[in-house]
Order: structure tokens, then C-alpha cells, then sequence
């Protein structure tokens, strides 16, 4: 039985989103030179093998440069995916799927950042 | 929310084919038709109308049938000069106001629906409650705290040009009642006619409330579930840009933070 204003006016504004829009803009921009960074970087290493590739990333910056590539990459995919969320799943699932995105990019993030640390530092 | 098939309540049945009038210019109107009253689904009713007896436009239109054919017809119409934004309504697919839409603009059937996604009072006559209180959620008045001056609030002609394209905003709600985002989420979201309001005065310069009104746009859904679709501005029968109005309040937003 609330009134509609008082359904309108809700819990209140949340004082937030302009960073998630902002972020989204910065990693976006960020994303131009890295991707075409990364698209090099393949094109590159078409047909190299294993010892080939660990070589080049064991080059200072072409690890930071990876790093930096899937940060920026897998940040904006993120809060890209947060938006398409926010906008279709309602009800209890839209927390589900805010956690679930957020889990599968960390794992991602983690996994790449192991992954060329190992080969940058490794034997 | 989001909603791929219509509820069971809401799917369209064919409706009554009415008698053609006498004449030899005549149009065909497809127009929805749904009652609280008789717990029918809606259906779509066609009348066809001579218009070498008919004004050119669709309300004129709309008049016709409900003075000469069918008297339970349901919709809202005032000024019929594109000035109340009472005859919003779905026409040949698109948001318009019936008494601004000519007749001649449509080729063939004349399509006519309530605008979308919301609820349904009578026929074309949608339910705007939400609408209002939102609009009304914005405070849209002058907040000052400067002590009221002896005459006017003064301001400049250049600050005056500010308001153009904003203050001729008549809340017929095409363009909220045409945006995703607004269907989706409408419960949250402010949609671009109330947007484009909230923008009116922020960026007044008379104002003195700017960082309040921003503070309680300050929301990923009250503000920030507008993605530039720009179906706002191509409904508009004024001519405005309300997602124009939404991307000047987030550079307001990201201003006040660099």
C-alpha cells in the first residue's frame, strides 16, 4: 500500500555508478593499443612453439603488456557483463549472476597473471 | 522486467471487423481494444473511415469512429494541436501523439495501439501513475536557499538559451513508453522524459540544488540504465533529444569528480 512516489523514491539512490560508468569508458580506451597489442603479439607467434613463446614472455615488457592486456580486458568485460545483468536478470538471480560474473573474471584474471608470471619468472 | 511472450492475459485476439461506412475514400484503422470490465483478452478491432469526410490526421480519425461508429472507443485527446501530450499513443509502430500523426504518413493499415509497456486503464488509455511520480521525484521546481530577491531571479541570455530544447517537453511519456531500458526496468529507471526534466534543472542556472539533484541521480538504475538506444529522441514529436539531456548529466557527474 505504499503511494507511488514513495515506490519511486525506493530505498534511495544508491550514490554510486559513476565510477562503473567511468571504469567502463577508461578500460575501454585502455583496451584499443592492448588489444592490438595482443593481436600482434598472436600473429607473431603463429606456428611457435612452446619455448619460442615462454622466450618472448620472459621479455620484461612484453609480460607487463600481457598483464596489462588482460586486466584492462577482463575488467571491462566485467563491468560490460554487469550492465547486461543489471538490465534483464531481475529477483533473486541477479545477485547469483553478479557473483557468478564476478568469480569467473577473478578466476580468469588470476589464472592469466599465474600463467605468464610462471612463464616470465620460470625456468 | 524482462519479457519475451506476453502474459496469457495480454495475448491479442481478432477482433470485430465494423461496418464500412458509405463512401469511396475510405482507410483502414486497426486499433486495440481492451476492457477491465468483461475480463476478455484484448483484441484488435478494424474500422474503416471515409476520408474525404475526415480531418488529416489520426485523432481526427480516432473522433470519427468514436462519434459515428463506435462510442465506447477509449482514449485520452485535449488541445489536439500537439501541446497536452494527452493522445500519446502507438501508431504504425511508433510513439507519436494521434493529433500530430497525418493520416497520409501510413501506408496502408492504420495501426493503432496504447503506448507499450504499461498498464492498460481502457483501450489506448495507458495507466501513467508511475510516470507522474516519478517526474515528481525529481523536484521539478527552483531550490533555493539565497533569500527570494525583492523582483526576479535573474539570468543571463545565454544562460536562458540553456533551457531551450528542454523546457518544451509536454510528459506525453512517447519516449519513456519507447526505450528498453525504461521497459525493463522501469521500476527503477527514470526513463528519458524524466531524465530529460531533471536535466532542465540542473542545469538552470537560477538553481540552487544541482549537487542534491545529482546526489539522487546518482544510481546505476535512476540514471545509469540509459545506453544511448536514442529510441527517445526518434519518438519525440517535439523534436527533443533526451539522451542528449542524460549524457550531459553523466559528464555532470563525472565533472564533479575530476
Amino acid at each position: 500500500m505504499k503511494t507511488p512516489l514513495g515506490m519511486v523514491r525506493g530505498l534511495g539512490s544508491a550514490k554510486t555508478g559513476t565510477e562503473h560508468w567511468w571504469l567502463q569508458r577508461v578500460t575501454a580506451i585502455a583496451n584499443i593499443p592492448l588489444v592490438l597489442f595482443l593481436v600482434v603479439f598472436i600473429l607473431c607467434h603463429l606456428g611457435a612453439d612452446r619455448t619460442a613463446l615462454v622466450a618472448s614472455v620472459k621479455h620484461p615488457l612484453i609480460a607487463i603488456a600481457l598483464i596489462a592486456s588482460f586486466l584492462s580486458i577482463l575488467w571491462h568485460m566485467r563491468l560490460g557483463m554487469q550492465v547486461v545483468i543489471e538490465d534483464y536478470v531481475h529477483g533473486g538471480w541477479r545477485i547469483a549472476c553478479l557473483l557468478g560474473n564476478a568469480f569467473f573474471t577473478i578466476a580468469l584474471g588470476v589464472a592469466a597473471l599465474y600463467a605468464i608470471l610462471s612463464m616470465s619468472f620460470g625456468a | 522486467m524482462v519479457a519475451f511472450s506476453l502474459p496469457q492475459n495480454s495475448k491479442v485476439d481478432t477482433g470485430k471487423a465494423w461496418p464500412k461506412p458509405e463512401g469511396g475514400s475510405l482507410r483502414e484503422f486497426r486499433i486495440y481494444r481492451w476492457s477491465p470490465d468483461d475480463h476478455q483478452n484484448p483484441r484488435i478491432d478494424t474500422y474503416h473511415v471515409d476520408m474525404k469526410s475526415c480531418g488529416p490526421m489520426v485523432l481526427d480519425a480516432l473522433i470519427k469512429i468514436k462519434n459515428e461508429q463506435d462510442a465506447t472507443l477509449t482514449f485520452r485527446r485535449s488541445c489536439r494541436e500537439g501541446i497536452c501530450g494527452s493522445c500519446a499513443m502507438n501508431i504504425d509502430g511508433t510513439n507519436t501523439l494521434a493529433c500530430l500523426k497525418s493520416i497520409d504518413d501510413v501506408k496502408g493499415p492504420v495501426k493503432i495501439y496504447p503506448l507499450p509497456h504499461m498498464p492498460v486503464v481502457k483501450d489506448l488509455v495507458p495507466d501513467l501513475t508511475r510516470f507522474y511520480a516519478q517526474h515528481r521525484s525529481i523536484e521539478p521546481w527552483l531550490k533555493t536557499s539565497t533569500p527570494t530577491p525583492q523582483a526576479e531571479w535573474k539570468q543571463s541570455r545565454p544562460d536562458r538559451a540553456k533551457l531551450d530544447g528542454l523546457y518544451e517537453c509536454i510528459l506525453c511519456a512517447c519516449c519513456s513508453t519507447s526505450c528498453p531500458s525504461y521497459w525493463w526496468n522501469g521500476d527503477r529507471y527514470l526513463g528519458p522524459a524524466v531524465l530529460l526534466q531533471a536535466y532542465r534543472w540542473l542545469i538552470d542556472s537560477r538553481d540552487e540544488g544541482t549537487g542534491e539533484r545529482l546526489d539522487n541521480l546518482e544510481d546505476p538504475f535512476r540514471l545509469y540504465r540509459c545506453h544511448t538506444i536514442m529510441n527517445c529522441a526518434k519518438a519525440c514529436p517535439k523534436h527533443l533529444n533526451p539522451a542528449k539531456a542524460i549524457a550531459e548529466i553523466k559528464k555532470m557527474m563525472v565533472e564533479r569528480r575530476l
